[in-house]
């Protein structure tokens, strides 16, 4: 707990990764811009996409029922998972009882939370990312730092490094079209041999029982289309009511994500193969992640967390994410919705550090396409980290509480709240307050590691309000 | 926003402006007080409690709200050189109530805050008449002026009236400064990477001056440019309008 604050200094003093966040983020930020540059439009579609998810959530145990009928009605499997364990037990037991031996996977954060490529390897199945960016960082053996784009923090000279390194007759080379190329090449075999396919999924729709799945490299429809097995994760919360609010959706996750009016590929699942089709797999498997959302859905503030839908768009305009990048925070989802969805998800006993890495400056509030009040939960999640009463809303809640820091907040509300005492308390610190040592005051020497002494005035503003008239009546 | 202009005034003089910028306090009343209104600053005030409510300290948050909430009695409006505690007691005072005997109270009290380059633009249309030297400045508007009060042009409006000063934009305008209140002590080194990167934003329009309309920012950026010995210096857009009109 409590080490976010330790972690950051370390990629602070990364030149290049700092410049590798800051330029793709300009660039993130700068393209979504020219999507929007309608007020009246973007507020439109905002409004509506915003009250789809709304309805989601507000309807979701129901629309998980629903979802359940139309996905079986269908023909796909519909499993639930209250924990990560649960699900990739799942995972495992499709894939065993297949026969399946190697894995084709299109990106998905929940398997991220479920860790569930080091799981399938230490059974004996190896799962291979098809998208660029995770193969990318597959090969490196990292985690993505970006929800939307995991290898973000690397630069061309690093992949084409690695990609030097780990793909056979592959010299160096940081030509864009050369290095996708060598991947393509050493992903299509796998796509063809692969037993099983796995992805995320986007927008589940309760209404048909239909997965959309939005990708821009056709790995995504290859993975769920050519293995004769496709699984899908999910978390509970990614529902969609009806068909008529995918326009709107489909509309916002690019254009807030990549700054794309629509992906290259739009995949519409709706059914394994069926007889006398061609291709498709024969079974498709949907897999339903708990891990802590109902938690999350009980409270009537904290559920608005579960509206997101994973553009990215506030880590991209993040002024604390683009220095100190996804790494930093450690846990999958980084970023403004890692820092309210994380403590959520995990407890606040162990990510109580999250929701205190922003400074409240809204940015990610205004760009939020499904209007997500972060900077509120924040707040809320900082008040349940210290809250004496042990809310039940949120695990972990009091366990960041410090009875020195509790004193002086009650010090300090009593100073501001009995005119008395803050007359005397001001005329003190006016007059005093410049003596004070700053190395017995920590905050004050902390902040004067980079910055001058803030200085008391001399004489307060009441005081000068009232010589120069300005007092009641 | 009142149709009519208000004869009288409350102002809200903020805790930072209160120990630190006195002198930014007593330019807003005076701004005010030549448009022909009358200031009133009740003395029971303090601070509007925004440092306790975003530290998770709700308790302690609404206690200090009570208080303001009484000191400002009469139906006038209460005008504040400062977004961030706008925003505040705009935006947050009714949701800290939520549900509780007082939000109604607080909800009327809010409908009564004004930023204060908001409330001389949109509500006294003021004029103003620039007596000083040629002057460049850059201007910095605080996150919570910009979100949370939907100030953004109104201050630019201001400084351009001033015929002869240049107000010249920095790139990232919109980026927090990081000052972030607990959060400059709290995550120092990110703090201080943010207010690098914006002295050296404002340093890029090579002006003298960044004016804002917010102390938290201008302690956490001058107080950068003066211990990086930049040559710039900072001041709160209320003292340079006084400054200017004055001569």
């Amino acid at each position: 707990m409590g080490d976010f604050t330790a972690r950051a200094p370390k990629a602070l003093n990364d030149p290049t990764l700092r410049r590798n966040f800051r330029r793709a983020m300009d660039g993130l930020m700068a393209k979504r811009a020219l999507q929007f540059q309608d007020r009246d439009a973007w507020d439109a579609l905002r409004a509506r996409g915003a009250a789809a998810k709304a309805r989601v959530v507000a309807r979701l145990p129901e629309l998980l029922e629903q979802l359940e009928a139309r996905l079986t009605a269908n023909g796909i499997r519909v499993h639930w998972a209250e924990t990560t364990a649960q699900a990739n037990a799942i995972v495992l037991d499709i894939l065993r009882q297949a026969g399946a031996r190697t894995v084709i996977k299109g990106k998905s954060m929940v398997s991220e939370e479920m860790e569930l490529n080091h799981h399938l390897e230490a059974h004996g199945i190896a799962a291979i990312e098809s998208d660029l960016g995770e193969y990318i960082i597959q090969l490196a053996g990292e985690a993505p730092s970006h929800i939307v784009m995991p290898c973000i923090h690397k630069n061309k000279a690093e992949i084409a490094a690695l990609f030097a390194e780990n793909i056979e007759g592959l010299g160096y080379t940081e030509d864009v079209d050369e290095l996708t190329a060598a991947a393509r090449r050493a992903l299509r075999g796998r796509f063809a041999e692969a037993d099983a396919g796995i992805s995320g999924v986007n927008f589940a729709v309760a209404e048909t029982g239909t997965l959309v799945l939005v990708e821009n490299e056709g790995n995504g429809r290859l993975s769920t289309t050519l293995p004769p097995l496709h699984i899908a994760v999910m978390g509970i919360e990614k529902l969609a009511e009806r068909l008529d609010d995918l326009p709107a959706l489909l509309a916002l996750l690019p254009r807030s994500a990549t700054g794309q009016p629509i992906t290259t590929y739009v995949n519409m699942i709706s059914h394994p193969r069926r007889d006398g089709e061609r291709d498709g797999p024969k079974a498709v498997h949907v897999v339903l992640l708990d891990s802590g959302r109902s938690r999350v859905h009980a409270d009537p503030e904290l559920r608005d967390t579960l509206r997101c839908i994973r553009c990215g768009a506030c880590m991209n305009h993040c002024p604390v994410y683009s220095r100190v990048g996804g790494h930093t925070y450690k846990f999958v989802y980084p970023g403004p919705i890692g820092k309210i969805l994380t403590p959520q998800l995990e407890g606040l006993d162990c990510a109580g550090d999250q929701p205190h890495a922003s400074t409240l400056c809204n940015a990610c509030v205004e760009v939020c396409p499904v209007r997500i009040p972060i900077a509120d939960i924040l707040v809320r999640l900082r008040a349940e980290s210290i809250d004496p009463s042990g809310s039940a809303a949120v695990k972990g809640a009091g366990s960041m509480r410090k009875s020195l820091e509790s004193l002086t907040w009650k010090g300090w509300a009593l100073m501001h709240s009995v005119p008395l005492l803050h007359r005397l308390g001001t005329w003190a610190l006016s007059r005093l307050g410049n003596l004070i040592p700053a190395a017995a005051l920590p905050p004050l020497s902390t902040w004067m590691r980079v910055r001058s002494r803030p200085v008391f005035a001399p004489k307060t503003l009441h005081e000068l309000a009232r010589e120069k008239g300005y007092g009641n009546e | 926003m009142p149709a009519d202009r208000p004869r009288t005034v409350y102002f809200f003089g903020t805790c930072v402006i209160d120990l630190f910028y006195p002198g930014a306090g007593l330019a807003g009343m005076e701004l005010l007080k030549r448009q022909g209104v009358r200031v009133v600053f009740p003395p029971e005030q303090s601070c509007c409690g925004q440092p306790a409510r975003n530290s998770g300290y709700f308790d302690e948050a609404r206690a200090v709200a009570l208080r303001q909430m009484r000191a400002f009695p009469e139906d006038w409006p209460i005008v504040v050189p400062s977004g961030s505690c706008a925003g505040m007691m705009k935006t947050h005072y009714p949701d800290l109530f939520d549900g509780r005997p007082q939000h109604d109270q607080a909800r009327a009290f809010a409908a009564r805050v004004f930023e204060l380059t908001d409330f001389l633009v949109n509500v006294l249309d003021v004029r103003l008449d620039d007596r000083g030297p040629p002057l460049a400045v850059t201007w910095h508007g605080s996150c919570h002026s910009m979100r949370e009060m939907g100030v953004v042009d109104q201050p630019k409006a201001l400084l351009r009236q001033l015929a002869n000063v240049t107000l010249v934009e920095n790139p990232r305008e919109k980026e927090c400064c990081g000052f972030g209140g607990t959060f400059s002590v709290r995550q120092p080194e990110i703090s201080a990477a943010m207010v690098a990167d914006k002295v050296a934003a404002l340093e890029e329009t090579r002006t003298a001056r960044v004016v804002s309309g917010d102390c938290g920012c201008l302690m956490n950026i001058t107080g950068a440019m003066a211990r990086s010995g930049s040559p710039m210096g900072g001041q709160h857009i209320a003292e340079f309008l006084l400054e200017r009109i004055d001569g």
